[in-house]
């Protein structure tokens, strides 16, 4: 008999975040969500709007599917039936709902930032890094609000890597090294970015 | 549109429209299953089914889908033959869909899939669009293939090479040695290099993909300058 996992957090909450800030970053270490990564980390004004918009995607999707999993889809919910091979398709509407929601919130309130995301807001939609937290929150059996703190840290450590990974690129842009410009150089600045992250918690112990 | 042959449309999809080194999309699969061989393999597989799928069907029905809710049409479409092939590899491939874990439901979001669907099968036959969707599906396992092989061989110092096969009525990823007809090939094929375990490791997917992508640059820029020499300009 599979049972539903409470609402209130049981699992202790620090190695949750760290975790997904770090340890297991979303873009360094479980490579999710790489397009908008490789795509728009030239200017660090748009690596900054199009973190806080997935953060702000990626926890509201937290909190909007967890319930839909566990009330509706998984075979220990009111319905009785196992649904799970649903999870999939629900999800992506879900989400897919959402941003569009924030798209008509981004473009009333701040046109320029509207303007430079450009193709890529639409996208968060199938931006795997989203639909992989959800994914992952179900796999790892999570609360409700560990699944929450899970999104929301998630959402941090893109953003973090987003802004580090466009501090390295517009430095590289700016010495017009035409080898390293776009795609290569991005890549190569991953390489720098991941191998500090991952020697680093090599080194110290959580 | 020309029209082209079907063997064109292949061949275009697997150099001129290479998906991962020359459009650079749906790298998050290429980057995080490519650890080995067999997990290349798996997801190739695993892809080219979903791409397949999903090109034939939009294509077939472009005519009555309404362009204000294409996009929505092409992840219902493709969310179809990714929950089949998850299901499958689920109930036949056991240590496959383990090791591949959530990439499988992540094709949904691929956005090779989804623009192909976009930028090809909308707006061509059935025949073309399964041209293309086999083309594409080759470029990115070549790429998907390469890389793992590099990471494996750079990695472990050795390569094992696998293959689908069915033995005993049990469907699984055996050794090619184990195969008939190709006892000669040995495994794991041994390389006299040092293993570097960071090329399993997650900053080593990057290194690979941009040094192959560096290197693909440095022989476009050769070939490019070969051509401008050839017709006249002094470089």
């Amino acid at each position: 008999m599979i049972e539903t996992p409470g609402l209130m957090p049981t699992e202790s909450l620090f190695p949750i975040f760290v975790n997904a800030m770090f340890t297991k970053n979303f873009l360094l270490i479980m490579f999710l969500g790489l397009c908008s990564y490789v795509g728009l980390t030239t200017n660090s004004d748009t690596s900054k709007g199009m973190s806080m918009a997935v953060t702000f995607v990626m926890t509201m999707s937290a909190i909007l599917t967890w319930p839909i999993y566990h009330y509706l889809l998984s075979p220990a919910s009111i319905i009785g039936k196992d649904l799970t091979f649903l999870r999939t398709i629900c999800f992506i509407l879900i989400i897919a709902s959402f941003v569009q929601l924030v798209e008509f919130i981004i473009r009333r309130f701040s046109p320029p930032l509207y303007k430079s995301l450009g193709i890529y807001l639409p996208l968060i939609a199938t931006n795997c890094a989203v639909l992989g937290v959800v994914l992952m929150n179900i796999q790892e059996g999570y609360t409700y609000g560990a699944s929450i703190i899970y999104a929301f840290a998630a959402g941090l450590g893109y953003s973090w890597v987003m802004l580090a990974t466009a501090a390295v690129r517009e430095k590289l842009i700016m010495r017009n090294v035409d080898l390293f410009s776009g795609f290569i150089g991005a890549f190569f600045a991953a390489t720098m970015v991941a191998l500090i992250v991952v020697s680093y918690f090599s080194v110290v112990k959580l | 549109m020309a029209k082209k042959s079907f063997v064109g449309e292949v061949i275009r999809g697997i150099i001129k429209d290479n998906p991962v080194f020359v459009l650079v999309l749906g790298l998050c699969p290429v980057l995080a299953v490519s650890t080995s061989f067999a997990n290349a393999l798996g997801m190739a597989m695993a892809f080219t089914f979903v791409m397949l799928g999903s090109n034939i069907f939009v294509s077939l029905l472009r005519k009555q889908i309404p362009p204000g809710v294409r996009i929505p049409i092409f992840i219902l479409i493709i969310c179809t033959f990714v929950t089949m092939i998850d299901m499958l590899l689920e109930a036949f491939l056991p240590p496959m869909y383990e090791a591949l874990g959530i990439f499988v439901p992540l094709i949904v979001v691929n956005c090779i899939v989804i623009g192909r669907a976009e930028a090809f099968a909308n707006r061509n036959p059935v025949l073309p669009s399964i041209a293309d969707g086999i083309g594409i599906s080759i470029g990115f396992a070549a790429a998907l293939i390469l890389l793992g092989s590099i990471r494996e061989i750079l990695g472990t110092g050795a390569l094992k090479l696998v293959m689908l096969w069915s033995e005993g009525g049990k469907l699984a990823f055996y050794p090619l040695s184990d195969i008939p007809g190709f006892s000669f090939v040995p495994n794991p094929i041994e390389f006299p290099i040092e293993p570097a375990t960071v090329m399993v490791t997650p900053p080593g997917a990057f290194l690979t993909i941009a040094a192959l992508m560096l290197l693909f640059k440095i022989m476009s820029d050769r070939k490019r300058m070969k051509q401008l020499r050839k017709e006249g300009y002094e470089i």
